[in-house]
């Protein structure tokens, strides 16, 4: 594949994770923030992200498991959750986390169950897209250097 | 030790936060600017680093943390005599939050994670007030 549409399909796959309302403007800023001596910040902060929020899930779904429900740990839990997901710009998400976070104010069990088997599948999903996305951009990376040989 | 004199003209910064992927973030943009930075996990770190000698010209504090939290972190090195610019950094957006962390002793508030035009902002401040 010539290197014009290398870039064009990482141009393209960027801007569908924003179309579908998966990132926002935070992820612009980190990217921003990425130079030659941060190469690889984007990816890092994310991976980072993915690490850090694991034990939070699982915090989450734990608490769910219990009877009555704990809506002030739950909400303590979530709030952490949305304060990372919106660090990397997982608009998606984020909006998850606020939905489930005014379940828990509302005392509605039901409601924070629900809202959060979305959230983990839309942060799965996430996960997949950005994963391929880094992936592509590597790719295209090499190209460039193998085009300059 | 690091902070204020490690450095001949950097503005030297202090960034507190319990939470790694801000730390990064904000460890990442400050340099940026030009900044030099140094991080700690929570308020009684950032405290008993200005006991041992250090001083900072800008410090960014989270507002929720384990061990010493934002507002206490705040209050004890204001009761220290500090002068730093305090700035909190927090995810919580509601304003009566944000007006309780102001009110130990910072000089701004903000949400996190901070822009590269907030932070040049507070530079110049910095600079002007210097």
């Amino acid at each position: 594949m010539e290197r014009t549409q290398q870039h064009r399909q990482v141009a393209h796959m960027r801007q569908s994770l924003f179309d579908q309302g998966l990132l926002d403007e935070q992820f612009v800023q980190l990217e921003e923030l990425q130079d030659d001596a941060n190469p690889n910040f984007v990816e890092e902060v994310v991976t980072l992200f993915y690490r850090d929020s694991a034990r939070l899930v699982l915090n989450i779904d734990q608490a769910l498991d219990k009877s009555p429900l704990d809506f002030s740990k739950l909400d303590s839990y979530m709030h952490q959750f949305k304060g990372s997901a919106s660090s990397i710009g997982a608009k998606k998400v984020k909006s998850e986390c606020t939905l489930f976070r005014e379940y828990c104010k509302a005392g509605n069990g039901e409601g924070c169950m629900k809202t959060f088997q979305q959230l983990k599948k839309d942060y799965a999903v996430l996960r997949k897209k950005l994963e391929t996305y880094f992936q592509v951009i590597f790719h295209s990376l090499l190209f460039d250097k193998d085009g300059e040989n | 030790m690091r902070g204020k004199g490690s450095s001949s003209s950097k503005i030297s910064t202090l960034i507190v936060d319990d939470d790694p992927i801000i730390r990064r973030i904000h460890k990442v943009l400050l340099t940026k600017v030009g900044l030099e930075t140094q991080v700690v996990e929570n308020g009684k770190k950032a405290v008993d680093l200005y006991h041992s000698g250090a001083s900072f010209d800008l410090i960014l504090m989270d507002l929720e943390m384990a061990i010493m939290d934002g507002p206490k972190a705040t209050k004890e090195l204001r009761a220290m005599g500090v002068q730093s610019m305090i700035v909190g950094v927090t995810a919580r957006d509601l304003e009566v939050e944000k007006q309780m962390f102001m009110a130990s002793g910072l000089n701004d508030c903000y949400v996190k994670p901070l822009t590269t035009d907030t932070v040049t902002a507070l530079v110049k401040k910095l600079k002007k007030d210097n």
